[in-house]
């Protein structure tokens, strides 16, 4: 016989319980089974019956129970005191769940606990310093009575939860106890057990924890650490919780991961997972070497669940996750250059950008024409249409969806008052832009256009208007662009520092810094034409200074292509 | 007026659930199997029309996913549907030759049998061209996934639509019988879907994909939607609005998360434009038995002289569930 005997707590799935009890029955390890009293007795009989020709199966007395009572340590506690009565080589008692699943040979976790003959597995914390506890209660629940059923009298227990905060009732914990919590599933020395058990104190404790919400995750963890001389506060039981405090579940996918986590037992199983109850009670299986537990990648396959469901992928707008505005944690999936101006005053400033910055960079994205999409493309990365339509049905979740669909490479578009200008709230607020305007470039545009003065004039009064709503935008308090503004004089007067800037910015580990400058328009005679617009009782407040006469010598005037400063 | 509103709504429910009880007086049962419907079985209800070439594939479909038993409605196809159907030991067929546009695009039937045969079960309401892909659905049973919803406490799970479609003219490679539609039809948009919220139901309204990308370029508005809430756990007080888009109460449409994290979601793959389409689109254009008079088939009808190729050369294609995952079309959420 075994020093080594599993407790089993079963209520569903009785065949699953049935084959893993056969299995830890059949390596030699004495089982006690408890099955709820709520399982009907054809299906407990139907159990006995199949286990009958193991002698050391045997089934306890039956309770009813409910989750979060003291029922389910009095099934632990008949059931270890029958464990430790009828097979006195026992010196480990494990307790495991219907649901619970061993991942390594018996062999291998008996000839562990040989090998630390005199120490007890038992998570258990004190209540101050982990926040382990998912709905609030910690320290209450051993402060507090709970007479009202969670599950069915859910009302009355919160209310009467409420009540006695409010009057300030407390129990006071029994002399020498310190109030520890963890899992239920531990693995004690006879030892230990005993005295717990036999302590003379234990009807005091038992009415105590009677009154303890879900004591079976405090009774033993408490009480053994009064009895213990050698606590490990672990559990040898791999079990996970999600967010809500509810165990995850295993399923025939997880099998490669259960096998490399060397973990012992696991829990919970999926009752109908038939790969994994095949796999790890098949008979035979080679002892291997001795390995530690290692949950590590299944903690972190968990944990990242768990990230996702609270935190989501920043930048996602799809059919279960539609965040409202401030929640999205990353309103768009990446960075992206926004560039006012640039393309007025350069004549090939996308088509350089592009090779500098080995990017693809797109036209005005928000013409009101159609999508200028980098290479004029029809369609673009995700099944973007041109479509300037559907576009604006929802500019914002057009920029989100490109930013989305190309994810790892950065976008650059062009952007300016003849846009529209919905977007521009968007961006503004989104960290992930770097937002760069020349204010005024538009005049440039203007200046070259091939058109009646009259019509040049309106349209220029009407580009300010937006261009100037825009940079109020773009100073609101709220805003979370990267933003940088220069005007167009101060831009012509110095056009280098602030390109290099930016590209520093866009691709910082490019390997050399740009050979070449973009070709400026050439804008002699750019200042009579302000002056123009001035005469006709338009005023050009964006563009800045420029002179009205140009100087013969031509020293003040801008250079076409500015020189690089290496 | 938050009570207004929630009257308002107890009422188009109420009134939901009667149009179900009267226009159910049209059905008339051909075939009851559902003494055989187990306690926990996952249970398939579907409206459909001439839908004989594609039945086998569907039917297999989702009894490998662990559907139970198929509760069909059969309205008046012409082409052996009900009696293929009748042959299936588990399948039970109501049968009517009523209008599908009156009984609100088979709204009505669907929740008349749904509050009759549905009522505590997980119950799939789908098309026969749809096909439900969900988190892991290539490992795990349909009722694993209920499973895992009931112990989460959720009641409804939602699954977009999505548009798949061949390379090339629709009808170039003709549908077998019992093939895998999506052998042909194996491409999608991956990612020009817009959504808002509607703020009466609380559901989010999606269009996009190729159905707005080709044939409503310039009326995006008009656009199918895309948003779908196929599998409830349902009870007789529920009701679904508009066809499977959305439901009462309006609890069962918030399948999103607004706080920043993903819900589990899954996705409707939609076989529509396959050859047996081309047919179909002209014989709805007179049936006009279609929402919103059918514009969407006479918008189909007008366009598919020019714009028989669905695919441009940003199309995905498509491989698995994972892939829909990455793409953020739909998500495994906190199921691990």
């Amino acid at each position: 016989m075994s020093s080594l005997g599993f407790i089993m707590l079963c209520h569903a799935a009785l065949h699953r319980a049935e084959a893993v009890a056969r299995h830890w029955a059949q390596a030699g390890c004495p089982v006690v089974i408890h099955v709820d009293a709520r399982v009907p007795q054809a299906r407990f009989r139907a159990m006995q019956a199949g286990l009958a020709d193991l002698a050391h199966v045997r089934f306890c007395r039956r309770f009813r129970c409910e989750w979060g009572t003291f029922s389910l340590v009095r099934a632990m506690q008949t059931a270890s005191e029958e464990m430790l009565c009828l097979f006195p080589k026992v010196r480990h008692v494990y307790t495991a769940s219907g649901a619970c699943l061993p991942l390594r040979p018996v062999e291998e976790l008996r000839a562990w606990l040989d090998a630390r003959p005199r120490t007890d597995f038992i998570e258990s914390v004190t209540t101050e310093d982990v926040p382990w506890t998912v709905g609030g209660l910690s320290d209450e629940r051993f402060t507090l009575r709970f007479p009202f059923s969670f599950t069915r009298q859910r009302r009355l227990f919160d209310r009467w939860v409420a009540l006695q905060r409010r009057m300030g009732l407390q129990r006071r914990m029994p002399l020498g106890l310190v109030p520890h919590l963890g899992s239920q599933w531990w693995c004690l020395t006879r030892q230990t057990l005993s005295a717990i058990l036999e302590d003379p104190n234990r009807p005091r404790h038992d009415r105590f924890f009677a009154q303890v919400w879900i004591p079976d995750e405090s009774y033993f963890q408490t009480l053994a650490r009064r009895w213990s001389t050698d606590i490990e506060s672990r559990s040898l039981t791999l079990s996970k919780f999600d967010f809500q405090g509810k165990p995850h579940l295993f399923y025939d996918d997880h099998l490669q991961l259960l096998r490399r986590s060397d973990c012992f037992v696991a829990r919970k199983i999926w009752p109908e997972a038939d790969k994994l109850y095949a796999h790890f009670l098949r008979p035979g299986a080679e002892a291997r070497p001795m390995a530690e537990p290692n949950p590590g990648r299944i903690d972190r396959l968990f944990g990242k669940a768990v990230e996702r469901r609270t935190r989501g992928r920043p930048g996602l707008y799809m059919q279960s996750r539609f965040p409202n505005d401030g929640w999205e944690n990353g309103r768009t999936a990446g960075s992206y250059s926004v560039f006012e101006g640039f393309s007025e005053l350069f004549e090939d400033f996308e088509a350089w950008l592009a090779r500098t910055a080995g990017l693809r960079v797109h036209g005005h994205l928000f013409a009101p024409e159609r999508v200028e999409f980098a290479g004029g493309a029809g369609v673009f990365n995700g099944a973007l249409s041109d479509s300037a339509a559907l576009r604006d049905y929802s500019p914002e979740g057009f920029l989100a969806n490109l930013i989305w669909n190309t994810r790892g490479e950065r976008q650059c578009f062009q952007f300016g008052p003849g846009d529209g200008q919905r977007v521009a709230g968007f961006f503004a607020g989104d960290p992930n832009a770097q937002v760069s305007v020349i204010s005024g470039a538009w005049a440039v545009e203007l200046f070259r256009r091939n058109a009646r003065f009259g019509e040049i004039r309106r349209e220029a009064a009407r580009l300010q208007r937006i261009e100037t709503a825009h940079l109020a935008l773009l100073r609101a308090p709220w805003v979370k662009a990267r933003v940088r503004v220069w005007s167009l004089a101060d831009f012509v007067a110095a056009p280098m520092e602030p390109l290099l800037t930016l590209m520093d910015e866009i691709s910082p580990r490019a390997p050399n810094r740009p050979a070449e400058a973009p070709r400026m328009v050439d804008l002699a005679g750019f200042g009579r034409f302000l002056q123009n617009l001035r005469n006709q009782g338009m005023q050009p407040t964006l563009t800045g200074d420029f002179p009205v006469t140009e100087d013969p010598d031509g020293t003040n005037r801008p250079r076409s292509r500015p020189y690089l400063v290496r | 007026m938050r009570v207004m509103r929630q009257y308002g709504l107890r009422l188009r429910r109420k009134r939901a659930l009667l149009r179900a009880w009267r226009r159910g007086l049209d059905l008339s049962c051909r075939i009851d199997r559902t003494g055989s419907i187990g306690r926990r079985d996952v249970l398939l209800f579907s409206v459909l029309r001439n839908e004989r070439l594609r039945l086998p594939f569907f039917l297999d479909y989702y009894r490998a996913l662990g559907v139970g038993h198929f509760l069909v409605v059969d309205n008046g196809s012409e082409d052996g549907s009900a009696e293929y159907l009748g042959a299936q030991p588990d399948v039970s067929l109501w049968s009517t030759a009523a209008s599908y546009k009156r009984a609100r695009y088979g709204a009505d039937w669907m929740n008349r049998l749904l509050r009759r045969f549905g009522h505590g079960h997980w119950c799939l309401t789908v098309d026969v061209d749809e096909f439900l892909v969900y988190p892991f659905c290539d490992t795990r049973p349909l009722p694993a996934l209920t499973g895992w919803l009931d112990a989460s406490s959720i009641r409804s799970f939602g699954a977009m639509l999505l548009d798949m479609y061949p390379k090339g003219p629709i009808d170039a490679v003709p549908y077998v019988e019992g093939q895998d539609p999506f052998e042909i039809a194996c491409w999608f948009d991956g990612g020009n879907y817009t959504i808002r919220k509607n703020p009466l139901y609380g559901n989010l309204w999606i269009q996009g994909g190729p159905r707005a990308r080709v044939f409503f370029a310039d009326a995006p508005a008009h656009a199918p939607a895309l948003n779908k809430i196929p599998l409830v756990r349902w009870d007789r007080r529920f009701a679904y609005v508009s066809s499977t888009h959305m439901l009462l109460p309006r609890g069962l449409n918030l399948v999103y998360d607004e706080w920043g994290g993903e819900k589990a979601s899954g996705a409707l793959l939609h076989a529509k434009w396959l050859s047996p389409f081309v047919a179909k689109a002209e014989e709805e254009l007179t049936r006009r038995q279609h929402y919103a008079a059918s514009r969407e088939y006479r918008v189909y009808a007008e366009r598919m002289e020019t714009a028989r190729d669905l695919w441009c050369d940003w199309s995905e294609r498509y491989i698995n569930w994972r892939q829909l995952e990455i793409l953020g079309l739909m998500s495994k959420g906190n199921w691990a």
